[in-house]
């Protein structure tokens, strides 16, 4: 499986997103936010946490528009796979990729810690290594992870089975507990918690561990 | 020419940031303040016959993001 990996300036877990690809067996590239292509072959596109652009305008706002991301949507938009991680999910969403928008927390605190994550569905290659109903502990570092969508948006994700995680105890308001959805073709993932952050034993818990071995047998080369 | 742009988070979208500042005014003794709503101003300066339909669109493809704010545009 070929993954790449996107750096905007500013990004932070672009590289512990790299080594958790890679310790699953993928290869990957790292792939600077001025490249106007992806390269040959990608299978998934990871888009990471950090702060892009400082944040400047909204989370994820300026990253959306770089040419990268250009090629990230064709790339999604022709069934490829991608995934998105705290600030990455702000510009999937940002790009029109998913659904829905993330606010500042409710609480207005940066938080980060672990928390206790649900898995709402396993139909994706995402979550299919974990059993749904499955409590997982996963850490979240963000200031802006409150999740909002429209009541009509909400009822749509529900009956697809879009919603891939949602909090234990919810820590930033978000609508209906959601941490993390998918597309409406299940290829593109955006979720605010770190499953990189939760793939070493060094780290204090491996639960993300299972979501890139997973990807790593269910993603069929292109 | 310049045009100003206000984008207002939605009716109906929580906005905490608004909220702690009509706490902090009720901590200053300010009474009767029933809510705050924080918002931004975006200025512009423009080319002479830049059409408001051009700022419009500016909003809805970057300025604004129209799932959970709204957006007014002034030209100046």
């Amino acid at each position: 499986m070929k993954a790449a990996v996107i750096v905007f300036p500013g990004s932070n877990c672009d590289r512990d997103l790299a080594v958790a690809f890679e310790r699953a067996g993928a290869d990957v590239s790292m792939v600077w936010h001025k490249e106007t292509d992806l390269p040959a072959g990608t299978d998934i596109v990871g888009v990471p946490g950090g702060f892009s652009y400082g944040d400047y305008l909204r989370t994820g706002a300026i990253a959306a528009q770089s040419p990268i991301c250009r090629s990230v949507v064709k790339h999604a938009e022709a069934g490829g796979y991608a995934m998105g991680v705290c600030n990455g999910f702000q510009i999937l969403t940002e790009t029109g990729l998913l659904p829905g928008a993330l606010r500042r927390n409710a609480g207005l605190k940066y938080i980060c810690r672990t928390v206790g994550l649900n898995v709402a569905t396993e139909d994706s290659v995402f979550t299919a290594g974990y059993k749904k109903g499955d409590e997982i502990q996963i850490p979240i570092a963000h200031h802006d992870g409150n999740y909002f969508a429209d009541d009509e948006t909400l009822a749509r994700l529900k009956g697809d089975d879009r919603i891939a995680f949602t909090y234990s105890d919810n820590p930033n308001g978000s609508v209906a507990d959601i941490a993390g959805v998918l597309s409406a073709n299940r290829r593109v993932l955006g979720m605010m918690p770190h499953p990189e952050r939760a793939a070493d034993a060094g780290h204090g818990g491996v639960d993300g561990t299972a979501m890139f071995s997973a990807l790593i047998d269910q993603v069929v080369p292109a | 020419m310049k045009a100003r742009v206000y984008v207002m988070l939605k009716n109906g979208v929580l906005d905490p940031q608004g909220e702690a500042v009509r706490h902090a005014l009720g901590t200053l003794g300010f009474e009767g303040v029933e809510g705050v709503r924080q918002g931004k101003v975006i200025e512009l300066d423009l080319a002479e016959g830049t059409t408001e339909a051009t700022v419009t669109e500016m909003c809805e493809k970057l300025l604004a993001n129209t799932v959970i704010e709204s957006y007014r545009v002034e030209l100046l």
